[in-house]
C-alpha cells in the first residue's frame, strides 16, 4: 500500500507542476445552458458521493493491510460455522446503503434531469435543423427572423497546420468558416438528422448530446445563457473525418441576431441568383469549393485515396460528355455524380448551390491535371436546370 | 483403473503424439487450457502493440505516424483482440485447466469439442487482422475502420475489413459457445461425490454463470452481424431507413450482447479472486451465499441493462428512466461483492505474495472503475460522458485492472500448480507495481480529459488536451514494456525454478492443492470424495 500512496503522492505532484504552465481544466467546462449547469450539479454532487465510499472503503482496507498481517503475527479469527444467516444480514448493510444513493439521493434528481432534457418543445422559441454529414455539420433555421437561412459548416483548419508544416492556431481543430449563430435567452429546439451515417452534435458547455441518425429526427434543445463562441466536436466515429467537424455556435444577444439574419438572408438570396459566369470566376471559385469540399477524400492534387475514393485527375468521369444530345444531363455523367452521389459519394443537391456545384465541376474539369474535351464548363443555369 | 500412479498412465498412453501433432489433436484439459493460456498472452501482446501506435500518434497534437483511416483500423482491432482474443481465452483457459481440477474431475466432459473449441480461435484472429496485410498488397482498404462495435451506416459503407470482422465474430463466438456447452456439461455432471451445487468453489459458480451468460448472447450477436453482412452484400434494409430499417436497432440487438460480455469477461475473474483472497488471508472467504446470490443477480440484471450503452441515441421518456434505474441497481449486488472480499481480509492473517498484490490492486482500481460507472448511469450526466475519454477510462479500469489484472492475478496463483515450479517472487512484485502505478499514469489523465470534452475515436485533438495525452502517452509505453517482465518472468518459470509443493500455498483451500504440482497428465482417475 505504500506504493499506492507514493504513487498518489506522485500523480498530484506532477499534474500540479504540470498546471503552472497549462489551462487544461479538471473538470466540465463552464456550463452556459441550464441543462449543463444541471449535468455539473449532479456530476459534482455524484463524484462527491463516490469519492466518500472510495475513501471510507479504502481506509477500512489498509488498515486491515496495515493491521491483521502474518508477518506481525497476526492470527486469523477462528472460523465459526459459517453462520449464514448474519453473514446475509451483515451484506444487507452494503446493499442498503447503495439503495439509497442509487433510487433516492441520486435517483429522484436524476429523475427530473431527465424529464427537463427531453422536453423540446415547453416555452421553445424557435427551431433549427442541423444535418450532420461526412464531414461537416449544415444548419437551417425553420422558423422566425432567421426562417430559410441555411448553409453549411466546415472545418477551417487547414491542411499544413494538421501535417505539422505550420504553426497550429488558437483553435486548432475548433474552428469552422460559418458558425451556427444563436440568440441568448431563447430556448431553441433542435432537430437532428443525418445524411450518410451517425454523427453527434455536442458542445461540452451546453450539456446536450444527441446521435444524429441518417433516416431520422431526434430532438433536443439549447438555451444559451450567456453571450459568446462556444466550440465542440463530432463525437460518434463516422469515418476518417471524424475529428475534423467540429461545431462551432456564436451566441449574441436578440438584436445582433436579428441584425445577422437579414444579411444572411440578403447574401442567400444573392447567391441562389444564377448569372452567366467566365472560366476564370468559375475556376477561382471552384478552387474553394472542391478544397473545402471534396478534398478531404479526393485529395487537394485529385490524385484521391484508391480504392476507396478514386483519383480524379484523368478520371473518366471528370473528363467525358456531361449532357447529351437532348441538352440533358447523362446517367452516370459528372453533373450526375456531383448532384446525386452514389454509394460512398455523397449527394451534393442539398449541399451545394447552382453556382458551387457549376465552379465546382468547371474546375475538376479543368484542373487537378485534366483538361475536358467536350463540356469544360458547366454555368449555373445547367446546373438549375439539371435540379429540375 | 485400480491405481492412480502417473507411471501407469504413461503407460497406458504411450501411442500418445509428439511435436505439433500432439497439440493439434490433445484432447486433455491441461494441454488445452496451456494452449488457451498461450494464445491469449500472444493476443494481449499483439492488441497491447497496436495502442501502443495509438498512443504513440496521440503523444502530441497533429498527425505524426499514420494517417486517420489507419487510426481508425488500429482502435476497433484492437478493442476486437484485446476482448475476444485475450481476455476471453484467458478465462476460458484457466476454466480448462482449473475446473476439474477444482471440482474432481478427471477432464472436461467433452474433450474432442474442447479441441475444436480451441483451434477455431488462431483462424480466426488471423482472419481479423489479414486485411492489413492484403492492404499492403493493394488488396482492399484495410482492417475493420468502426470502431469495434459495427455501427451501421459506417460499416456498410465500410470495405472488406468489415467482412473479415464479420466472419472472425462469427468464428470467436461459435468457440465461446462451444467452450460455454463443455463448462456448463462439465459442471453439472462431473462434480465429485459430495459436492453440492452449493459447495462448489466460487470459480466453478463464476464460470457457471458465465457460461449461461454466452449462450444466451453471443447468437444475437451473430444474428446481428449477419444482418449486417446481408446489408452490405444482398440488399437488405435492417439498418436502413430508406428501406424501412433502422440502425439503432443494431445498437439494440449489439449491446443485448456487449454489456453481458462485460460480465462474462468479469465474472470467472470475481470467481477465482475470493478463492486468492482466502488463500492468503488464512481464512475462509466470507459470505460464501451472499457472492452466489450476486453473481446470480448480476448474470440476471447484465441482459436487461443494455440501452444505457447509446443513452444519447433518442429513446422515450420511460425508456430512459427504466434503464438508467436497472443500470443502478447493479451496484447493489457488487456492494455486497466489495463487502464480502474485504470482508475476507478482514481480521485474517495476510501475507502479500504477488497474486495478493495484484488481488488487492485488483479491488481498489476495479471499485474506481464501478464507483465512475455508476455515474454513468445518471441519463443527464451520461449526456457529457459518452463517448468522451471519461468512458475510455472507466472501461479500462474495469476491463484492463477488473480484468486483465485480475487474471495476472490468476496467473501467478496458479503458475506453480500448473509448472511445479515457483516463479521469481521479485520480478512478480516488481511486475505488479509498475503494471499498477502505470495503469493510473495511463488513465486517470483520460477521466479529465474526457469531462474537459475530448471525444474518444480521434486521430488528433485541440492543443487544449495536449498535457494530459502527453502523460497518458508516457504512461501507456511504461505499462506496455512492463508486460515484457510478465512474458518473461512466466517463460522462466515454466522452464525452472524453485520446485513448488503439492500445496504451494500456505493457506490453500481446495481439491487443485490435493495434487502434486505440476499435477500428473491424468489427474483424479478415482473420484476425490468431498464431506
Amino acid at each position: 500500500m505504500q506504493g499506492m500512496k507514493k504513487l498518489g503522492v506522485g500523480a498530484v505532484a506532477l499534474f500540479l507542476s504540470l498546471s503552472a504552465r497549462a489551462d487544461f481544466t479538471w473538470n466540465f467546462p463552464e456550463p452556459v445552458t441550464p441543462m449543463a449547469l444541471d449535468t455539473l450539479h449532479v456530476h459534482n454532487k455524484f463524484m462527491l458521493i463516490t469519492a466518500v465510499i472510495f475513501v471510507a472503503v479504502l481506509a477500512i482496507m489498509i488498515y486491515s493491510i496495515v493491521t491483521h498481517r502474518q508477518s506481525k503475527g497476526y492470527k486469523p479469527v477462528a472460523d465459526k460455522a459459517p453462520s449464514t444467516a448474519v453473514e446475509i444480514f451483515w451484506t444487507l448493510i452494503p446493499f442498503a446503503i447503495l439503495l439509497l444513493i442509487d433510487f433516492v439521493i441520486m435517483g429522484i434528481p436524476a429523475y427530473h434531469s431527465v424529464v427537463m432534457m427531453e422536453d423540446t418543445r415547453d416555452q421553445s422559441t424557435m427551431v433549427i435543423k442541423i444535418t450532420g454529414s461526412q464531414w461537416r455539420w449544415q444548419y437551417e433555421y425553420l422558423d422566425g427572423d432567421a426562417k430559410g437561412i441555411k448553409f453549411v459548416s466546415n472545418l477551417a483548419t487547414t491542411n499544413d497546420q494538421m501535417h505539422n508544416a505550420a504553426d497550429k492556431g488558437e483553435h486548432y481543430l475548433l474552428e469552422v468558416d460559418n458558425p451556427l449563430v444563436l440568440p441568448v435567452g431563447e430556448k431553441v429546439r433542435i432537430l437532428m438528422t443525418a445524411s450518410d451515417v451517425l454523427h453527434n452534435w455536442w458542445v461540452p458547455q451546453f450539456g446536450s448530446s444527441r446521435v444524429a441518425v441518417p433516416g431520422f429526427i431526434r430532438e433536443t434543445w439549447v438555451q444559451v445563457e450567456k453571450a459568446g463562441v462556444y466550440r465542440g466536436q463530432c463525437k460518434e466515429l463516422c469515418g476518417k473525418g471524424h475529428g475534423y467537424m467540429p461545431v462551432v455556435v456564436n451566441a449574441v444577444s436578440k438584436e445582433e441576431f436579428a441584425q445577422w439574419a437579414t444579411k444572411k438572408q440578403g447574401e442567400q438570396q444573392a447567391a441562389n441568383d444564377v448569372k452567366e459566369m467566365t472560366k476564370d470566376e468559375l475556376l477561382a471559385q471552384g478552387k474553394v469549393v472542391y478544397e473545402k469540399n471534396c478534398a478531404v477524400c479526393h485529395q487537394v492534387t485529385g490524385a484521391g485515396l484508391p480504392p476507396a475514393f478514386p483519383a480524379l485527375t484523368g478520371s473518366k468521369i471528370a473528363t467525358g460528355a456531361i449532357f447529351g444530345a437532348d441538352g440533358k444531363y447523362q446517367k452516370d455523367s459528372h453533373l450526375d455524380r456531383v448532384l446525386n452521389g452514389k454509394g460512398v459519394m455523397p449527394a451534393w443537391k442539398a449541399t451545394l448551390n447552382d453556382t458551387e456545384i457549376a465552379a465546382v465541376i468547371t474546375y475538376e474539369r479543368n484542373a487537378l491535371g485534366n483538361t475536358a474535351a467536350v463540356d469544360a464548363i458547366v454555368q449555373p443555369a445547367q446546373v438549375k436546370a439539371a435540379r429540375e | 483403473m485400480s491405481t492412480t500412479t502417473v507411471a501407469h498412465h504413461d503407460e497406458h498412453h504411450d501411442d500418445h503424439p509428439t511435436g505439433i501433432m500432439r497439440w493439434l489433436t490433445t484432447t486433455n484439459h491441461k494441454d488445452i487450457g496451456t494452449m488457451y493460456l498461450t494464445f491469449s498472452l500472444v493476443m494481449f501482446l499483439v492488441g497491447g502493440s497496436m495502442i501502443l501506435g495509438i498512443r504513440a500518434e496521440l503523444f502530441k497534437p497533429g498527425l505524426q505516424l499514420m494517417n486517420p483511416e489507419f487510426f481508425n483500423q488500429l482502435i476497433g482491432v484492437h478493442a476486437l483482440i484485446m476482448i475476444f482474443a485475450a481476455l476471453m481465452p484467458a478465462a476460458t483457459g484457466f476454466a480448462n485447466w482449473m475446473l476439474p481440477l477444482q471440482i474432481g474431475a478427471p477432464d472436461m466432459a467433452l474433450p474432442r469439442l474442447n479441441n475444436w473449441g480451441f483451434w477455431i480461435l488462431p483462424p480466426s484472429a488471423i482472419l481479423l487482422t489479414l486485411p492489413f496485410t492484403l492492404a499492403l498488397f493493394g488488396v482492399g482498404d484495410g482492417a475493420l475502420a468502426t470502431g469495434w462495435t459495427f455501427y451501421p451506416p459506417l460499416s456498410v459503407q465500410g470495405g472488406i475489413g468489415v467482412d473479415f470482422a464479420i466472419f472472425a465474430v462469427h468464428l470467436l463466438g461459435i468457440s465461446s459457445v462451444l467452450g460455454s456447452i463443455n463448462i456448463i456439461v462439465t459442471i453439472y455432471n462431473m462434480r465429485a461425490p459430495g459436492m453440492t451445487l452449493m459447495k462448489m468453489p466460487m470459480f466453478a459458480w463464476g464460470w457457471l454463470i458465465t457460461a449461461f451468460l454466452l449462450i444466451a448472447t453471443i447468437p444475437v450477436l451473430a444474428g446481428a452481424v449477419t444482418m449486417l453482412l446481408t446489408d452490405r452484400h444482398f440488399g437488405t434494409h435492417f439498418f436502413d431507413a430508406a428501406g424501412g430499417g433502422d440502425p439503432i436497432m443494431f445498437q439494440h440487438l449489439f449491446w443485448f450482447f456487449g454489456h453481458p460480455e462485460v460480465y462474462i469477461l468479469l465474472l470467472p475473474v470475481w470467481g477465482f479472486i475470493p478463492q486468492i483472497l482466502q488463500t492468503f488471508s488464512r481464512k475462509p472467504m466470507y459470505g460464501y451465499k451472499a457472492q452466489v446470490y450476486s453473481l446470480w443477480a448480476i448474470g440476471a440484471l447484465a441482459v436487461v441493462v443494455w440501452a444505457h450503452h447509446f443513452f444519447t441515441a433518442g429513446m422515450p421518456v420511460p425508456a430512459l428512466l427504466y434503464f438508467m434505474y436497472s443500470t443502478m441497481a447493479i451496484s447493489l449486488p457488487l456492494a455486497v461483492l466489495f463487502y464480502c472480499w474485504i470482508r475476507t481480509m478482514w481480521k485474517g492473517s495476510m501475507s502479500f505474495e504477488t497474486p495478493m498484490l495484484f488481488t488487492v490492486g485488483w479491488i481498489i482500481l476495479f471499485g474506481i472503475g464501478g464507483l465512475t460507472g455508476l455515474v454513468l448511469a445518471d441519463v443527464a450526466a451520461d449526456a457529457q460522458y459518452h463517448n468522451s475519454y471519461f468512458v475510455v477510462a472507466h472501461f479500462h479500469y474495469t476491463l484492463f485492472a477488473g480484468g486483465i489484472m485480475g487474471i495476472m492475478a490468476g496467473v501467478y496463483y496458479w503458475l506453480p500448480k500448473m509448472t511445479g515450479h515457483m516463479y521469481n517472487e521479485k520480478l512478480g512484485k516488481t511486475h505488479f507495481w509498475l503494471t499498477a502505478i502505470s495503469f493510473n499514469v495511463t488513465f486517470i489523465p483520460q477521466f479529465f480529459v474526457g469531462l474537459a470534452g475530448m471525444p474518444r475515436r480521434i486521430p488528433d485533438y485541440a492543443l487544449q488536451f495536449a498535457e494530459f495525452n502527453m502523460i497518458s502517452t508516457v504512461g501507456a509505453f511504461v505499462l506496455g514494456l512492463s508486460q515484457l517482465l510478465f512474458v518473461y518472468i512466466i517463460i522462466s518459470c515454466v522452464k525452472g525454478g524453485k520446485k513448488a509443493t503439492d500445496k504451494v500455498w500456505e493457506g490453500a483451500q481446495g481439491l487443485e492443492w490435493t495434487l502434486s504440482s505440476p499435477p500428473p497428465y491424468h489427474s483424479f482417475t478415482e473420484q476425490p470424495v468431498v464431506k
